[in-house]
């Protein structure tokens, strides 16, 4: 699907991700645009976080491009592991929570949350403060901002992650596995929660998720990711996909049926 | 970059007790850094109660903006007033109702009083008689696990054992040589220089022997155990509190102090000798060099040396440096298996076991030093 060049945000080509010899995904190419939920979907071990860890620039791609555009950069600034005024530009737009949450445990929310406006903006204190309470409001922990990580449930220390990765308003937020270990009514509050924030703040979603029910929920667009064909094997929305989708290795996930289920 | 302007604002009064704040250009972040104060304090003047901003020439807004107009919201309704929004984009009022304005009026200020001077010793007082009892505890259950231990010598894990023997014990070698080495040859120069004076240079052997031997081979010994292995078992016993593996060991029915301070106490018990063993020997080599060099034989110089040194002196040595071990491997476990929540708390547990340990250590020998005195040893 040909998007309109002035709506994309992030615009992959050609990656290949690897782990020294190990390919995990070979040459894939996509393009998220601004304001939606894209859900990176795909069984366990096919690459979906090895595949976000490579557009947040944690690691290198072994081969192709990740460029991200924002409207206030005259130009693509593109995702370099190695530095650069580019890499500072993204890392600046972009908010990442990642599967654990990765809080600091000595740390209380709101410190935590307060944490990137201490480093990266110069308002006074008190403004800090406010600021980072009314993020933490905004995922419904504002009453717990005085608490540590480890005295708070998986789903709320999920949501704190998320305040902090919105601390500075990214333009696009990053998701690794927002419902997994989660039990079905904090997941979708979580799923709401984010939905919500991509309604109110037109902020971009990249979602790493497995979870069928939460994809089908949030998910704008889609890409499936497969093990054995180290790629995207499809493209587009969850519930178009589920509904009409030939690939045998689509139809076996979102119906949830095994390789010798669909044999037989 | 193509940014917008700089934010300008402009104030107007309004009769009888309103303020027009107009914005212009990026109210963000980035802009307010400086003005944040400014705003709150010229909208908080004496006598104005109603504020309306005007955000039509605004051509950003972030969080750090929403934030002031909440801001403003809150302070304005506390004073019996209001803020009246005027240009703002819709989705931005659609954000600003998301947030819970009752319960962010409702916290204002700070959420936890800091405790007074009597609070605080207090709490000191509580902290310290609670790691006392926690210490007594530990010991019990320690004296209990090392019993079993010797009752059912097969079920201890001497695979840990041995591995723990290995790092604490043949893996520091190396540093207790060189530090042997260095004191023996530091005491015995200094001693040496001193001594000349009385033309009695020749006493500095047994000096050295008795001195190593007696006192600084178990003590120095022990500190380095502390600092290099103590550390290393709270740190290990702390990231595994911290990981919910001893929860896990307790919940399969296995005895965290058996299972793991049992084989770390135990090798570094059976390491101690060993180890003040080379210290003590290194330091009369490094006392030896000094004697060489200032033309003593060597045969006189291992002579005197043992001259004054009896068999209660060696042993009493090593006894204490056994005792010390004992404390040293003890509160290091102890100090993992109590480990608090977070990366920081294996940092503190470490920075404890070594710091506890030296006081120990310290308090052991001052007790082994008059104790030793009545025994005659």
């Amino acid at each position: 699907m040909a998007a309109d060049p002035l709506d994309i945000v992030i615009s992959v080509r050609d990656m290949t991700c690897a782990y020294g010899e190990r390919v995990i995904v070979r040459d894939v190419s996509f393009d998220v645009r601004r304001g939606e939920i894209f859900v990176i979907l795909g069984g366990s071990g096919c690459g979906k976080s090895t595949v976000l860890k490579h557009l947040i620039g944690l690691y290198r791609p072994a081969a192709g491009t990740v460029t991200y555009h924002f409207p206030e950069s005259e130009r693509p600034l593109r995702m370099d592991i190695e530095g650069g005024a580019d890499r500072e530009a993204i890392l600046r737009r972009i908010g990442v929570m990642y599967q654990g949450g990765a809080l600091f445990g000595s740390m209380t929310l709101l410190e935590n949350v307060r944490l990137p406006l201490e480093e990266f903006t110069d308002l006074p204190p008190s403004a800090r403060d406010f600021v980072a309470r009314m993020k933490l409001s905004l995922v419904g922990l504002e009453e717990f901002r005085d608490h540590l990580p480890s005295e708070l449930s998986g789903g709320m220390q999920k949501r704190a992650a998320i305040a902090r990765a919105m601390a500075l308003d990214p333009e696009v937020l990053f998701l690794d596995e927002p419902s997994a270990g989660l039990d079905p009514i904090t997941s979708a509050g979580l799923d709401e929660l984010i939905q919500s924030l991509s309604r109110s703040l037109g902020m971009t979603f990249v979602v790493v998720s497995h979870e069928l029910p939460s994809i089908f929920a949030i998910a704008d667009t889609a890409i499936m990711l497969d093990k054995t064909a180290q790629g995207i094997v499809a493209q587009g929305n969850p519930a178009d996909l589920r509904d009409s989708s030939d690939n045998p290795l689509v139809r076996r996930f979102f119906h949830r049926e095994t390789a010798g289920a669909e044999a037989s | 970059m193509n940014q917008p302007a700089a934010l300008r604002i402009d104030y107007a009064p309004q009769a009888p007790d309103g303020l027009t704040l107009s914005f212009a250009g990026r109210l963000d972040a980035q802009a307010l850094g400086r003005l944040w104060n400014e705003i709150l304090a010229r909208a908080g003047q004496a006598g104005v109660r109603h504020v309306l901003a005007d955000l039509s020439g605004v051509k950003a807004l972030d969080g750090a903006g929403i934030a002031l107009l909440l801001r403003l919201r809150l302070d304005k309704e506390a004073q019996g007033g209001g803020l009246e929004l005027r240009g703002l984009p819709e989705r931005y009022e659609r954000l600003l109702d998301l947030f819970d304005t009752d319960r962010l009026r409702r916290d204002e200020g700070p959420a936890r009083p800091r405790p007074g001077l009597v609070d605080r010793a207090g709490l000191a007082g509580m902290r310290f008689f609670d790691d006392l009892r926690q210490m007594v505890a530990f010991v019990g259950e320690c004296t209990l696990a090392l019993g079993y231990a010797l009752r059912h010598p097969r079920r201890v894990r001497w695979q840990d054992m041995l591995l723990t023997c290995e790092r604490a014990g043949a893996e520091s070698l190396p540093i207790i040589l060189l530090i042997g080495f260095l004191m023996g040859l530091i005491m015995a120069f200094q001693s040496a220089m001193s001594l000349e004076r009385f033309g009695a240079q020749i006493f500095v052997p047994n000096m050295l022997g008795l001195v190593m031997f007696r006192e600084l081979g178990g003590l120095v010994t022990a500190i380095l155990l502390a600092g290099r292995s103590g550390s290393s078992f709270a740190a290990e016993i702390g990231t595994m509190k911290v990981n919910e593996e001893v929860n896990a060991l307790v919940t399969m029915g296995l005895d965290p102090v058996r299972f793991l301070v049992a084989p770390k106490v135990l090798a570094a018990v059976a390491m101690m000798p060993l180890m003040i063993l080379f210290f003590n020997f290194a330091s009369l080599v490094g006392g030896a060099v000094v004697m060489l060099s200032l033309e003593f034989p060597l045969a006189t110089y291992t002579s005197r040396v043992f001259a004054n040194l009896g068999m209660i002196d060696f042993l009493g040595g090593l006894f204490k440096g056994l005792i010390f071990s004992l404390l040293v491997a003890g509160v290091g476990c102890q100090r993992g298996l109590t480990t608090g929540a977070g990366a920081g708390a294996v940092g503190q547990s470490t920075t404890s076991a070594v710091v506890s340990g030296i006081i120990l250590i310290a308090v052991a020998d001052g007790i082994f030093a008059v104790a030793f005195y009545y025994l005659g040893i």
